[in-house]
C-alpha cells in the first residue's frame, strides 16, 4: 500500500470511531468563496491559504480548514442538535524549508448541542484522547472564554475592554494593549504630539489645516476617533490589582486541577470571571467523569491564543514529538456560529486529527 | 559562462553598468539600442543578461542567472525574506527607495500603526468593508502588518499610480515605493510616523540554484577580486 492509501485508510478507520459516536458524514467544498474566510480571518490567512482567481466566482481558496464550511451548512440547515464527521484534505502554505505538508487529511467531528457546552467539549476531548490512546500523545488544554471574562469584567471603559477583545487572538498586540492600559508603557511620541495639538486646537481646525480632504473616511469619523483619543488619554490606568490578575492569567500554566484552585483563588478580587471558572469546573468534571485524569491534565490559560483561530472558549492539543504538528487539536467556538449564522448562532466544539501524524507516530508511515 | 542580470533600462541600468565599470568590469550593450544583450570588457567568462528589474528575483531563484542586480523590495516581495536560493554579495548603494504606509494628511487623528489599526476596527464597523490599502508589495506589507498584530485592513492590488488611489476613491490608505515624499504631499497622503516598511538598495545577488561549473567558479572567483565583493559560499 503506498503511503497516501495508507493514510486514507487510517483517517477512514478514525472516521467511523466518529461515525460510531453518533456523527452524521458531512461533506464540504474543496474551492471555497475567499471573501467568507477573509472577512474571518483577514488578510493573515493569504499567507497560509491558496488563492485563486475564478472569472465567474471571483476569489477562491483552497479549503484551509473544515470548520468554516461545516458551520455554513449547519447554520444553513442542520438538525438541533447535530454531530458532524468529516475526511478530507485541507490546504495550507507552509513556511519555506519547515518541510512541513501543504496538502493534507483531515478527520473531525464537530458538535453543535446547546444542552450541555461542558459536557460537549468533554466528549469531544474524551472521544479523541481515546481513539489516539495507544500513541502516548501529551495533552494540553486551554480556555480563552476565562480570559475574555477577565477582560470583560475590568473596571475600564467599553472602548478599552472592545480594543483587548478584538486582540484576543493577537497575543502581541494585546500585551501592547494591556501594558499601555495598565500605565506599564508609555504612551509613543507621536501619540503623546498628537493628543498635544487635539488639546489646543479642535479636531474641525486640524482637518481644515490638513487641506485637501481625500478618501470615504468621514470628518465625523475622524473627529469621533481624535476625540476618544483625548478621552482614553484622560482614563485612569487599570487598577494595579486587575492588571497583575491579567498579566497573571495571560502566563497561568498548571495541571488543570490546580489551575482550577488557583483560579477559584482569584474570582474573589475579579468576580467577573466567576460564570467562566463555574464553566471551567464543570468541564473538568464531565472530563473526570470520562475518565481523564485533570490532576495532570496540562492547562495554559493562553493555548490556542493565535491569529488564525476563532475558539473562544474550551480549547485542547494533541502533541508528539518536538517539531511534529499537533496529531489533533480543537475547540469551543460559539462565536463563529454566531458570525456565519446570520443572526443565529449554537453553541459548538470540534476537533481534528490528522491521520498521518498518527500512522507516522505508530511507524507506518 | 556566468550571466549576470541586469536591469534592462532606465537610471538602474545606467548606475548598474557605472558601477561595475567603475571596478574595471565595462559592461556595453551589444548591437542595436534596442537589443537586449551584452558584452563585459576586460572579463571573460561571463556575460550580461540585460532584463526587467522584476523579473530578476525570479530568474535568479530559477537559477536561470548566476548573478544578478536588483533592489532588495523586489527579492523580499517575490521570494520572502531570507530566501535560501539566493545570496547577498554586495549592496550597491544606488537605487535607494523606501516602501512605506500613507494615509490621507486629514487623517488627523492617525500618526501610527497602532492608530491605523485602531481606526480600521471603527472603519469597517460604519462602512461594512475592511480598510483598503492599495499596494503593489503584497508580501512585504502583509508581514510587516501581521507582525505587529493590526487587522481589519484588506490589500488592494495596484500596479501604478498608486498615490492616486485614495483621491479616486479605491483605497482607504496606500503602501508604496518612495524615493522622495513630494509624490505624497501633492496627493494629500503623509507617512506614519512608524510606517517604514523596508528600505529598499540595488543588491547584487548571487543564485543559489545556478549550475556553477568549475569553469564558473574561477571566474566568479576573479570577478569577486575585481569587484571587492565576498564570493561564494
Amino acid at each position: 500500500m503506498t503511503a497516501k492509501a495508507a493514510i486514507r485508510t487510517e483517517g477512514e478507520r478514525l472516521f467511523v470511531h466518529f461515525l460510531a459516536a453518533g456523527a452524521v458524514p458531512v461533506e464540504a467544498d474543496i474551492l471555497l468563496p475567499a471573501e467568507t474566510l477573509l472577512d474571518l480571518y483577514g488578510e493573515d490567512i493569504r499567507a497560509r491559504a491558496y488563492v485563486t482567481q475564478d472569472p465567474a466566482r471571483g476569489e477562491m481558496m483552497l479549503r484551509p480548514d473544515f470548520t468554516v464550511p461545516v458551520v455554513q451548512a449547519h447554520m444553513a440547515h442542520g438538525a438541533d442538535p447535530a454531530r458532524y464527521a468529516y475526511l478530507g484534505e485541507v490546504f495550507r502554505k507552509q513556511p519555506r524549508g519547515s518541510g512541513r505538508a501543504s496538502e493534507y487529511l483531515q478527520v473531525g467531528y464537530e458538535v453543535f448541542d446547546r444542552t450541555a457546552p461542558e459536557a460537549a467539549d468533554a466528549e469531544v476531548f474524551a472521544l479523541i484522547a481515546d481513539m489516539l490512546a495507544d500513541l502516548s500523545l501529551r495533552p494540553v488544554t486551554g480556555d480563552i472564554g476565562i480570559l475574555m471574562a477577565a477582560v470583560r469584567g475590568l473596571d475600564t471603559t467599553e472602548a478599552r475592554k472592545a480594543a483587548l477583545l478584538r486582540h484576543v487572538w493577537r497575543p502581541l498586540r494585546f500585551r501592547g494593549l494591556l501594558d499601555r492600559f495598565a500605565g506599564r508603557a508609555p504612551l509613543p511620541a507621536a501619540r503623546m504630539a498628537l493628543l498635544e495639538r487635539l488639546r489646543a486646537t479642535s479636531p474641525a481646525l486640524l482637518i481644515a489645516e490638513a487641506g485637501g480632504f481625500i478618501g470615504l473616511r468621514t470628518p465625523d469619523e475622524i473627529t469621533a476617533r481624535a476625540e476618544a483619543l483625548v478621552a482614553d488619554a484622560a482614563t485612569p490606568p487599570l487598577k494595579a490589582t486587575e492588571a497583575a490578575l491579567l498579566y497573571d492569567l495571560l502566563t497561568l500554566e498548571a495541571p488543570a486541577a490546580a489551575a482550577l484552585t488557583h483560579l477559584r483563588g482569584i474570582t474573589p478580587l475579579l468576580p467577573a470571571i466567576a460564570p467562566a471558572v463555574d464553566r471551567f469546573a464543570a468541564r473538568l468534571e464531565a472530563l473526570a467523569a470520562h475518565g481523564i485524569d485533570v490532576a495532570t491534565l496540562a492547562f495554559e490559560a493562553s493555548h490556542g491564543r493565535t491569529s488564525l483561530e476563532y475558539y473562544d472558549g474550551f480549547v485542547f492539543s494533541f502533541h508528539g514529538p518536538e517539531g511534529m504538528p499537533p496529531v489533533a487539536s480543537g475547540g469551543r467556538y460559539d462565536a463563529l456560529t454566531r458570525v456565519l449564522g446570520a443572526g443565529a448562532s449554537i453553541p459548538a466544539v470540534g476537533g481534528v486529527i490528522r491521520p498521518e501524524l498518527a500512522l507516522r507516530l505508530r511507524g507506518l508511515a | 559562462m556566468i550571466r549576470i542580470g541586469v536591469p534592462s533600462k532606465g537610471r538602474l541600468m545606467q548606475d548598474t553598468f557605472d558601477w561595475f565599470g567603475a571596478r574595471g568590469v565595462v559592461m556595453r550593450r551589444s548591437g542595436a539600442d534596442r537589443e537586449y544583450s551584452g558584452v563585459i570588457e576586460g572579463l571573460s567568462g561571463a556575460v550580461p543578461v540585460l532584463l526587467s528589474a522584476g523579473e530578476i528575483p525570479r530568474d535568479l531563484a530559477a537559477g536561470r542567472i548566476h548573478l544578478g542586480v536588483t533592489g532588495s523590495d523586489l527579492v523580499h516581495e517575490e521570494l520572502g525574506p531570507g530566501a535560501p536560493e539566493v545570496a547577498e554579495l554586495a549592496r550597491l548603494g544606488f537605487g535607494q527607495a523606501d516602501l512605506i504606509l500613507a494615509v490621507p494628511n486629514v487623517w488627523i487623528d492617525v500618526e501610527t500603526v497602532d492608530d491605523l489599526d485602531a481606526a480600521a476596527a471603527a472603519f469597517r464597523t460604519s462602512h461594512g468593508h475592511r480598510l483598503r490599502i492599495a499596494t503593489k508589495y503584497h508580501r512585504l506589507v502583509r508581514d510587516f502588518l501581521q507582525a505587529q498584530g493590526v487587522a481589519d485592513y484588506t490589500l488592494i492590488d495596484s500596479l501604478g499610480a498608486t498615490e492616486g488611489t485614495v483621491k479616486n476613491g479605491t483605497a482607504e490608505a496606500i503602501a508604496d515605493i518612495t524615493s522622495s515624499g513630494e509624490t505624497l504631499r501633492a496627493n494629500h497622503l503623509r507617512v506614519l510616523t512608524d510606517g517604514l516598511i523596508h528600505s529598499s538598495e540595488a543588491v547584487l545577488w548571487a543564485s543559489h540554484t545556478a549550475e556553477w561549473s568549475d569553469a564558473d567558479r574561477a571566474a566568479m572567483a576573479r570577478l569577486a577580486v575585481m569587484l571587492g565583493v565576498k564570493g561564494l559560499a
